[in-house]
């Protein structure tokens, strides 16, 4: 048994407010294991895209990691100082941000950006070297060589969104973090980042998170599965024991979401809205939206339990 | 409801080979965002029409052609048998009324200094809809109520208090309010939560069902668009591609691009067959000609017919039309006919 690549433990992120703090991540914790492709899921502000960022340092002031560590095999990345964070990203845990193709610089060809990041980390190539290499890596997203020699505008959103994920490989990463990064896309051409992303990942043997709330694209994508929900995690569990027999009430919600292609009129909702976290619900914060909960759910809040090879945390699972 | 037969009167809003090019001039050709495409929206029978195509499709122009936002570079666009172009104050009044739009952004279009209540009460009081406050009120809370909101819960408060689903639903309170026709939705729930979505989708589907309000849908989403819709028009780079009756368009795709968007679209199945898919999709290498489908590049069935002239719309069932040389034994389906295969 390989050891993780990756370790996330009781990682806590508050953002300060005039109003009160508002802890966006609270206490999560997990592993990954080097070549895995691990999803996280849930709806806008469950704290999905603040973990994701929070692994690499990357939360700003009014936020602060309050508690909680990251480990990147046996560095522990809250001990590292600034040279060593900025070694460690793209070099360790690359990031495809969201919107990520339109952090590319608009007056700089694709193949200087890349050399970039080269440069950035004391790579010294030769001219001939970091040609060739820019190449190879426009080669591993499937884009010809002469898009080096292009800027930002001239391509496609989908060769944009293919540009970033060889800028995010061209260290060769242990870990690339995922957030969102097919949601400008059309169906077509995120079907084609994803088998980009997907095969490069396997050539690197890179672990990836995949930040998303389309449960369509996690079932397809990602080998196992966590669900957020106001900043924890509810459920973790493989991806096929999530759509076969999802536990957490809202993780089927968040499934029963997906309009389907085989039926219609089965569009459904989930009813009530995400709760604010400035004013959390006593219990299970998922309680005023369950239509199974018991008074228990309303006065103890549940913890993760391992069921089965899941984990969950719903007094009712 | 009026007893006058459907003959007798001009439709709502009809397209008459509608297109638009932008730029171009000084022996320049511009970028062709719609080509010649007739659409004809009949009030007396509400239905949910959706369009449906990828960025740079064309549909988004053709809600902006049919709302008079952006003038036609060919064809027309006739509202009640008039010529938008040229509608009197009086005409152009009632379209107004008549025709409502929702955007995209439910953030944009709400300015953050006003309470909600603005964008409620400006139409009010624009097309005299209340006589009194009072009125107002009642009209208002009506409104709000039909797209599942409390009204208590809304007025008063500003926009940056009120989530995005919500803010999204005032929207379509606000379209219903003039009691329109019709309501062109661009991509209205692309920038809600899945969770949401439904919701909100529900919400139109039910102005059609219990307010007799034709809905006319822009989305890249295909799957929700199966949901709300009757009729659906697939569109591929300003050329419409299949168009008909929306469960067998997207049951059983006939036009090769709505194939590859139906298999593209990821599904929570225990089957991962998604990515193994893109894998083995076939590709061409046949290059595009300026006077053949504009698909061919991308087709896997792509033949040398394809390239010389552009595919004509073939009746290929009763509710549907296909762009494609494939189904040249059916008969050709008329641009003016193209109504027919789109009612409910």
């Amino acid at each position: 048994m390989s050891e993780p690549v990756l370790r996330v433990e009781g990682l806590r992120v508050a953002f300060d407010h005039p109003l009160g703090k508002v802890r966006a991540v609270d206490d999560v914790s997990f592993a990954l294991m080097p070549g895995e492709r691990f999803g996280l899921a849930g709806e806008s502000g469950s704290g999905k895209s603040t973990l994701a960022l929070s692994i690499l340092r990357l939360i700003k002031p009014p936020g602060h990691i309050e508690a909680g560590a990251v480990w990147l095999d046996d560095a522990r990345i809250a001990d590292l100082d600034d040279d060593g964070i900025r070694r460690l990203r793209l070099a360790g845990i690359a990031l495809v941000p969201q919107g990520s193709m339109n952090s590319l610089n608009p007056v700089l060809r694709i193949g200087r950006q890349i050399a970039d990041a080269f440069a950035d980390h004391g790579l010294r190539l030769g001219h001939r070297e970091e040609q060739r290499r820019i190449a190879a890596l426009l080669a591993a997203v499937g884009l010809p060589p002469t898009i080096a020699r292009m800027y930002p505008h001239e391509l496609s959103g989908g060769m944009k969104q293919r540009a970033c994920i060889a800028i995010a490989i061209s260290l060769r990463p242990k870990v690339i973090i995922a957030d969102e990064p097919t949601s400008a896309l059309d169906v077509v051409v995120q079907r084609q980042v994803m088998a980009t992303l997907a095969r490069v990942q396997q050539e690197l043997g890179a672990a990836v998170i995949l930040v998303g709330h389309d449960m369509g694209l996690m079932a397809q994508f990602v080998d196992r599965l966590g669900i957020m929900y106001a900043g924890r995690l509810v459920e973790v569990a493989p991806i096929a024991d999530i759509i076969a027999r999802p536990r957490h009430p809202y993780t089927r919600a968040l499934i029963a979401a997906l309009p389907s292609l085989e039926a219609r009129g089965m569009l459904a909702g989930i009813p009530g809205l995400a709760p604010s976290l400035r004013e959390l619900p006593s219990g299970c914060a998922f309680h005023p939206r369950c239509d199974l909960a018991t008074d228990r759910c309303r006065a103890e809040r549940p913890v993760l339990r391992d069921i089965a090879g899941s984990q969950v945390g719903c007094h009712l699972a | 409801m009026m007893p006058i037969s459907h003959d007798a009167m001009p439709p709502l809003i009809e397209a008459v080979e509608v297109g638009k090019r932008f730029g171009g001039g000084l022996g320049r050709e511009g970028t062709l965002a719609l080509a010649g495409l007739s659409l004809a929206i009949d009030a007396e029978r509400p239905s949910v029409i959706a369009v449906v195509g990828e960025s740079g499709s064309g549909k988004t122009t053709l809600a902006r052609l049919l709302l008079g936002l952006v003038e036609p570079t060919e064809g027309m666009v006739r509202y009640r048998g008039q010529d938008l172009r040229r509608l009197g104050f009086e005409a152009r009044r009632t379209f107004r009324r008549d025709v409502q739009a929702i955007f995209q952004d439910p953030y944009g279009v709400y300015n953050p200094f006003y309470r909600v209540d603005h964008v409620l009460t400006v139409p009010v009081r624009r097309f005299g809809l209340a006589t009194s406050r009072a009125d107002a009120r009642d009209l208002i809370g009506e409104a709000l109520r039909a797209v599942g909101l409390r009204p208590e819960e809304i007025l008063g408060r500003y926009p940056h208090q009120l989530s995005g689903g919500q803010r999204q639903r005032v929207m379509v309170a606000r379209a219903l309010l003039p009691k329109p026709k019709l309501i062109v939705a661009d991509e209205p729930v692309s920038m809600v939560d899945a969770s949401l979505r439904a919701t909100i989708l529900g919400s139109l589907r039910r102005l059609t069902d219990e307010h007799g309000i034709s809905i006319l849908y822009i989305t890249h989403d295909l799957a929700t668009a199966y949901q709300v819709s009757d009729a659906i028009l697939v569109l591929y780079r300003a050329h419409l591609a299949e168009a008909g009756a929306v469960e067998p368009v997207v049951r059983r795709p006939q036009h090769p691009y709505t194939q590859l968007l139906v298999s593209a679209i990821p599904r929570a199945h225990a089957e991962r067959d998604w990515l193994a898919e893109e894998n083995e999709t076939p590709r061409t290498s046949v290059a595009l000609t300026p006077e053949g489908c504009v698909f061919a590049d991308r087709c896997p069935h792509a033949v040398e017919l394809c390239l010389a002239a552009p595919p004509a719309l073939h009746r290929t069932e009763p509710r549907r039309g296909v762009a494609c040389v494939q189904y040249r034994e059916h008969a050709v389906l008329s641009a003016s006919a193209l109504g027919e295969v789109l009612l409910p």
